[in-house]
């Protein structure tokens, strides 16, 4: 197998150092995340507090290992949700054609229209702010992009000969979406889910800033950020270090998934 | 051959890669004269098109001009500025392209783009550009040269947009002509029309032309000289007279060897029941729904019965639009017939889809497409064996990686992906695919359209060698009657979604009744090699 390329290995150094940097928070963190100090209210970063402390004298670091579990968890599970029915009703639409496929996108269309932070909201309202709702609502929100992407690449693929092969061999119609269209789709699938993975991060960033997201005092990198708004004067490093994450996790992603899809797709090797 | 004389003057050209400097083309020297049509000859790769778009300056991104001259009319074209080279393009030098599908804007109507080169190059007034617009455009057999003038190319067919391309390049009244393919595109019978059209345009203007093609036997006959090239080197030039009966470089005599011969007459027992038979076959293409009313169906096959027996080689030939695809997709079950039905082995082939795709494979047209792009070579042929319910999954394997073997691709190629091999060898995986279950029938959907003349030879070699040592039935779909030719045992000739004639395939090529088929015919040589390795043309004529 070749080596991942170097951006691959950057990316790929970086989402492990988060997921350590989470585990080890489950277990471990320099300070309870949740202790309120008032001694050492908004203290600048030192050799006690690496990373200084928030308004309230909790330490920025334990309360960003703790929320990354938060963020990665949120950011996984909504990636997850989207690309599982977004793909499945992608798959569906595009091979079934139709009044099927006409009914399925009149409806994901619809969806679309709304900008997904709207609608994600929308959703919190009724499904109230917490962890799970933030899920539930931004895999809705972001389902209906997965489903149109997939449904375009199974458009064009069912015209390709190697489908129609498939069914003079006599398989069936779920082996050969299984065996033939659903991993010629995975390029596009792997590109979009790298993407919202960063989206994920930053809608629950934004939800969490309205105050619509986990509900404090648990830390997220956005409700972090969002908490260090009004102190950016005196503190800046209370918006700056959750910001970092969250940008250098971004890149990470990025970085990881465009390797991801060169090495998954055959044709990328042997070129060079 | 002198320098003096000649309209144009390629010589010692070469072009090479910059980034690693290879030569892609190597010390290439030919001549044209005034009102003479020279043929260049070869497969892709031969760099015939590089070496000919060079002449109007036209080099392709990541190659440079190594050395060599083209010298035209005592100008270096490759030395000449931007302005030299804009007044030559279409006003001295006209180029007729491949695809007549792109090579005329779409957003333009047919007079303005007609026009453009007029007001480029001449001093017409409008008045003059119309007169000789419609001139031209009847001059080249179109119906209707007023209509065409608002109308758009996707009004037309291939066949016409080619004599329009050609239109707009003759207006112009070029001394050189260069036709790249310029019917490879087309329809065997429209291939000839546009062809001889074209001949007479030049011959009545005086242009000289410069024809290039891979198609030899159509180079041969419009041509009295050409230039043979195989990666990138000229390994021979002459008269067409004595390169056909005396070639001698060896790459010449493959050539005109992989051209297809007739093939010898086989003993098919027809008495016994056909293994598949078609039975008033009709198929309706459902018309364009719109949102109040549906279109009118067209109806693509008129009630097709055909009868195939065991071992029997039967072509189905015709021109585009014929609907021989699509009763080869229709017995193939890839298209639902609307009434009529298909009979394997003398039972309704309806009734057991299984034991009809356990026996009844196909080969597609495009080894490009027809191949997973996701998966081995050994996978792909290891899928066909799948559904066998009574191989082992060791056995499968071993009988996949021996049809491997058998089709020309050892073990080196079990572990390659399709985009790493070459088109023939595309097909050979495509063909392995095909064979490795056993099937009793095949069908072959143009299985060598795609592929270059001498590995079209080699598998079509192998088709017929694979053909015998298993016995299966074939429906062979082509256009191609020399291919036709040599591996037919029986030809169906079909037009507009009906059998115009059948029979033996001596019969049919000796002796053709309806017209059509005769005209089909005309456009292929009939092949006769002599001792020398050279080859004896003789074209049929039209009755």
């Amino acid at each position: 197998m070749k080596k991942l390329t170097f951006n691959g290995v950057i990316g790929g150094t970086i989402i492990t150092l988060l997921f350590i940097v989470a585990a080890i928070g489950m277990f471990w963190t320099p300070f309870d995340p949740m202790k309120l100090s008032f001694s050492a209210r908004l203290a600048a970063p030192s050799g006690a507090h690496l990373l200084g402390t928030d308004e309230f004298g909790r330490d920025v670091l334990s309360r960003l290992m703790v929320g990354a579990q938060a963020s990665v968890w949120i950011g996984f599970a909504t990636v997850c949700f989207a690309v599982f029915f977004g793909t499945l009703i992608g798959l569906i639409s595009g091979y079934a054609r139709g009044w099927a496929d006409g009914i399925i996108m009149a409806f994901n269309n619809a969806l679309l229209a709304f900008p997904g932070i709207l609608l994600a909201l929308g959703l919190l309202a009724v499904f109230g702010a917490n962890q799970y709702g933030i899920i539930f609502a931004l895999g809705i929100a972001y389902t209906p992009s997965m489903a149109r992407i997939v449904r375009g690449a199974v458009l064009s693929l069912r015209e390709r000969e190697f489908i129609e092969a498939s069914k003079v061999m006599g398989n069936s119609e779920i082996y050969t979406i299984l065996r033939h269209i659903l991993p010629n789709c995975l390029a596009p699938i792997t590109v979009l889910a790298t993407s919202m993975f960063g989206w994920a991060i930053l809608s629950e960033s934004a939800l969490s800033f309205l105050g619509l997201g986990v509900p404090p005092p648990a830390p997220t990198w956005g409700n972090m950020l969002a908490a260090g708004r009004p102190f950016i004067e005196q503190a800046a490093w209370l918006g700056f270090f959750p910001g970092l994450c969250i940008a250098l996790t971004l890149l990470g992603i990025n970085l990881l998934g465009d390797a991801l899809r060169d090495k998954l797709d055959p044709r990328m090797r042997g070129l060079k | 051959m002198s320098d003096q004389n000649a309209l144009l003057s390629v010589r010692g050209l070469t072009l090479e890669v910059i980034h690693n400097g290879g030569a892609v083309v190597k010390d290439v020297s030919f001549d044209v004269s005034p009102g003479e049509i020279v043929g260049i000859v070869g497969e892709s790769g031969s760099g015939k098109t590089l070496a000919t778009r060079s002449i109007i300056g036209l080099i392709a991104p990541g190659i440079r001009h190594a050395s060599g001259s083209i010298v035209y009319k005592g100008q270096d074209t490759l030395q000449a500025g931007d302005r030299t080279l804009r007044r030559l393009r279409g006003g001295e030098i006209g180029v007729v392209f491949q695809e007549p599908m792109t090579s005329l804007n779409p957003s333009m109507t047919i007079g303005r783009q007609l026009e453009e080169g007029l007001i480029l190059h001449t001093k017409q007034t409008a008045e003059m550009r119309r007169t000789n617009i419609l001139h031209m455009l009847t001059r080249v057999g179109l119906k209707d040269p007023a209509g065409a003038l608002t109308a758009y190319p996707h009004e037309f067919s291939g066949g016409m947009r080619q004599r329009i391309m050609l239109a707009s390049v003759m207006l112009l009244k070029p001394a050189l002509l260069i036709a790249d393919e310029p019917t490879t595109a087309l329809d065997a019978v429209v291939q000839r029309d546009v062809m001889e059209l074209m001949v007479e345009l030049t011959k009545e203007q005086g242009t000289a032309v410069l024809l290039i093609s891979h198609d030899l036997p159509m180079v041969a006959r419009y041509t009295h000289r050409f230039v043979v090239m195989e990666r990138g080197v000229v390994v021979e030039q002459g008269t067409t007279e004595e390169i056909l009966s005396r070639p001698k470089h060896p790459y010449t005599r493959k050539l005109l060897s992989s051209l297809p011969f007739r093939g010898d007459v086989r003993a098919i027992d027809t008495n016994v029941s056909p293994i598949v038979s078609a039975r008033d076959i009709v198929v309706d293409y459902p018309g364009r729904k719109s949102l109040f009313k549906k279109g009118a169906a067209k109806r693509a096959l008129h009630g097709i019965s055909i009868d195939i027996h065991p071992g029997e080689v039967v072509a189905l030939v015709g021109g585009s639009g014929s609907g021989k695809t699509t009763l080869g997709r229709t017995i193939a079950g890839l298209v639902k017939e609307t009434s009529g039905e298909v009979l394997f082995q003398g039972k309704r082939r309806d009734n057991d889809w299984f034991h009809y795709r356990m026996n009844c494979q196909m080969v597609f047209q495009d080894p490009y497409s027809s191949l997973d792009p996701r998966m081995t070579i050994l996978s792909l042929v290891e899928e066909a064996l799948r559904l066998i319910p009574s191989l082992t999954a060791a056995e499968k394997k071993q009988r996949a990686a021996e049809t491997l073997e058998e089709v020309g691709l050892g073990e080196a190629f079990a572990g390659r992906y399709p985009h790493q091999l070459s088109g023939g060898q595309r097909q050979r995986v495509a063909i392995a695919r095909a064979i490795a279950r056993r099937p009793k029938f095949l069908i072959a959907d143009e299985p060598v359209s795609a592929l270059d003349v001498t590995v079209r030879a080699q598998v079509l070699d192998l088709f017929s060698n694979l053909q015998k040592r298993y016995g299966f039935s074939c429906l062979f779909i082509s256009h191609d009657l020399g291919v036709v030719e040599q591996i037919a045992d029986r030809v169906i000739v079909m037009q507009d979604g009906r059998i115009i004639e059948q029979g033996d395939r001596n019969a049919i090529f000796d002796a053709p009744k309806e017209a059509y088929t005769r005209k089909l015919l005309s456009a292929i040589p009939a092949l006769d090699l002599n001792d020398s390795g050279g080859v004896k043309l003789k074209w049929r004529l039209d009755a």
